[in-house]
């Protein structure tokens, strides 16, 4: 491809990234190049016979719930159960094959202690009591008389990404390594009202969460979270939260590490301390080289991937590509977002969306001249806070052996001459 | 320390968050429904360290081996290891070596989240079907592997939080440190 129109002031960085305002205008001189065929057509004939061939028959007719179409049936969640098990595992956001900061409900990302209860809605309550005035219950009809918030936010299983602490980087996509994230736009009642109208005792300082699942999923969640922004969410991206997403509610703790978001939240228990449940206690925490566990580090740190070009996608030859990529941090808004094509040599800012949002997804792109040479490509975000993500032998070097809760460490990926891209440590 | 003012900067943020809600007088809903003390104690299922909520009955160790040799060796293993599913006993003293082994015994901090646990979400393929004197028993029976309690125990609502677990004092918890600091 031709690469006349651009001048080494287009140049932010080695390896060819381009800085994130170039305008990419020399493939639009190109085309005026073609030249110009008039159609014609005589009175015997039709124009269907040039046309493809939906122009020329009806189209399938209404569906009551539209589907993605099904030249993308390929497009899943990763599944991973337990041994043994169809309901007990996750299934993993397919990062790479989407685009935006949105993920579709169907593609949202799935931790299950013990299948998906199938809760009819009428039936089911939740109770807020114990360091309270006046213990309170409310069915999802009265829920649905409070005032309500949107809030666009992402959820991160506290286990995402441990699959880079492995000695050698797995050949698998990003979405299997890094899809125990996903981004929703959340509606639903904010929970320090419900808790004003209980009337916290002030000896209150924790909150525990349970779903009324099969696992009977519970958690300890600190006081000033649910204060701050907590949410009993009832929907998901305009609908009703999906019976994957804990229908017919859920707490929503944003930038909280997934587990705590508890699905199918039946009740709210104030308590004075935490109730070292077995999630907070033999889950979830950091174990340190010393041998002690850091409890209860319940944000998630800043991050950020490469999800285009990762490994499973081709390059189709030299020329102008963009990088595109997700980050977040549980911390707040994202500032900034880099990228390396040289390994980490030198670094151009990566432009991001018109709306960057605190605790949500944001999107991040950056125009690439790619010459045809190897290239390993890094991404790093630093947040609102000025917390910078680390690299992957920083973040091993905090930890003891084994632990992968909280992997938030550069991803690289290395793009061959060949065109294929594999996963790399860098 | 930037979590402690992080900390009081979301409760004000809170409390403004709430105010502005209902800016104008607008009364709030108070549609919730006092619970029956039925439906509390039906619910109240947490057992914290303390043990308070603890039930009633009493379990052996030698109960605990034999429920568990029919109902969870064929997930966890005999005595909790070399099953498809989580190993529970061993590596006491592995957490600071280079290859530590997180198990019930060598990493819990309390023996009353071993009951919860239990009680609340096993056998897997039936949860909360085990009674209360099988949940004692089993405890006993996991504790006792790696001789945390003797061979003779006989757990209940008295002896199960007394029971000390190898790695109690093995955790340290920013937001503990925060809460007894400032008092939140």
């Amino acid at each position: 491809m031709e690469s006349a129109s651009l001048t080494s002031e287009d140049l932010a960085a080695g390896g060819g990234l381009l800085h994130r305002r170039t305008l990419l205008s020399g493939g639009l001189l190109a085309l005026g190049a073609a030249k110009a065929v008039q159609a014609q057509t005589v009175g015997s004939q039709s124009i269907g016979a040039v046309s493809p061939p939906t122009m020329t028959t009806p189209g399938a007719p209404f569906s009551a719930y539209g589907v993605p179409s099904h030249w993308r049936a390929g497009v899943k969640r990763v599944i991973q159960a337990a041994p043994g098990r169809t309901g007990t595992g996750v299934s993993r956001t397919p990062l790479e094959q989407m685009e935006g900061t949105l993920t579709a409900a169907g593609l949202h990302f799935e931790r299950h202690h013990n299948g998906v209860p199938d809760i009819a809605p009428d039936k089911h309550t939740l109770t807020i009591y114990g360091l309270v005035k006046r213990p309170l219950t409310f069915s999802l009809d009265t829920l649905m008389r409070y005032p309500m918030e949107s809030h666009i936010r992402f959820v991160e299983c506290a286990g995402n990404s441990g699959g880079l602490t492995a000695p050698q980087p797995a050949q698998v996509t990003a979405g299997v390594i890094h899809g125990l994230l996903s981004g929703s736009e959340w509606t639903g009642v904010p929970l320090a009202i419900l808790l004003q109208e209980a009337g916290v005792d002030p000896r209150a300082k924790w909150i525990l969460a349970e779903g009324a699942d099969a696992a009977g999923m519970s958690r300890s969640v600190p006081l000033w979270k649910a204060m701050q922004d907590a949410m009993i969410a009832l929907y998901q991206n305009g609908e009703a939260i999906r019976p994957e997403q804990g229908f017919p509610m859920r707490l929503l703790l944003p930038g909280f590490q997934g587990n705590t978001n508890v699905k199918w939240l039946r009740r709210l228990k104030l308590i004075q301390t935490p109730m070292f449940t077995k999630d907070e206690t033999s889950r979830y925490t950091e174990l340190m080289p010393d041998g002690k566990a850091r409890e209860f580090m319940l944000q998630m740190g800043v991050k950020s991937v490469i999800t285009r070009p990762s490994f499973g996608l081709t390059m189709q030859g030299p020329g102008v590509y963009e990088i595109s990529g997700l980050a977040w941090s549980g911390g707040g808004r994202i500032a900034k977002v880099e990228v390396s094509a040289d390994g980490g040599k030198s670094w151009a800012q990566a432009a991001l969306g018109e709306t960057i949002l605190p605790r949500a997804l944001s999107r991040f792109r950056l125009p690439w001249m790619w010459s045809g040479e190897p290239a390993l490509l890094l991404s790093r975000a630093t947040d609102e806070k000025g917390e910078r993500q680390p690299t992957r032998a920083q973040w091993l070097a905090r930890y003891a052996p084994g632990q992968t809760y909280h992997f938030n460490g550069i991803t690289a990926w290395q793009v061959q001459a060949s065109g294929q891209v594999s996963h790399a440590y860098a | 320390m930037p979590m402690r003012s992080a900390l009081i900067a979301s409760m004000a943020l809170a409390a403004a968050l709430v105010s502005a809600a209902w800016a104008g007088g607008i009364p709030s809903p108070n549609l919730g429904q006092t619970p029956s003390a039925q439906h509390l104690a039906d619910i109240d299922i947490s057992i914290p360290p303390d043990g308070n909520g603890l039930p009633g009955g009493s379990g052996s160790v030698a109960q605990g081996a034999a429920v568990f040799t029919a109902k969870c060796q064929s997930c966890h293993g005999a005595a909790g290891v070399g099953g498809p599913n989580d190993r529970l006993t061993g590596g006491i003293g592995s957490l600071a070596t280079p290859k530590p082994i997180k198990t019930v015994a060598s990493f819990w901090p309390y023996a009353t989240t071993v009951f919860d646990y239990i009680r609340r979400a096993m056998p897997i393929t039936a949860p909360q079907s085990l009674t209360n004197d099988e949940t004692y028993a089993l405890t006993a029976y996991l504790l006792s592997v790696d001789g945390i309690v003797p061979r003779d125990a006989v757990l209940d609502a008295k002896s199960l939080p007394q029971v000390k677990m190898p790695n109690r004092d093995g955790f340290v918890s920013w937001a503990m440190r925060e809460q007894a600091a400032g008092g939140h």
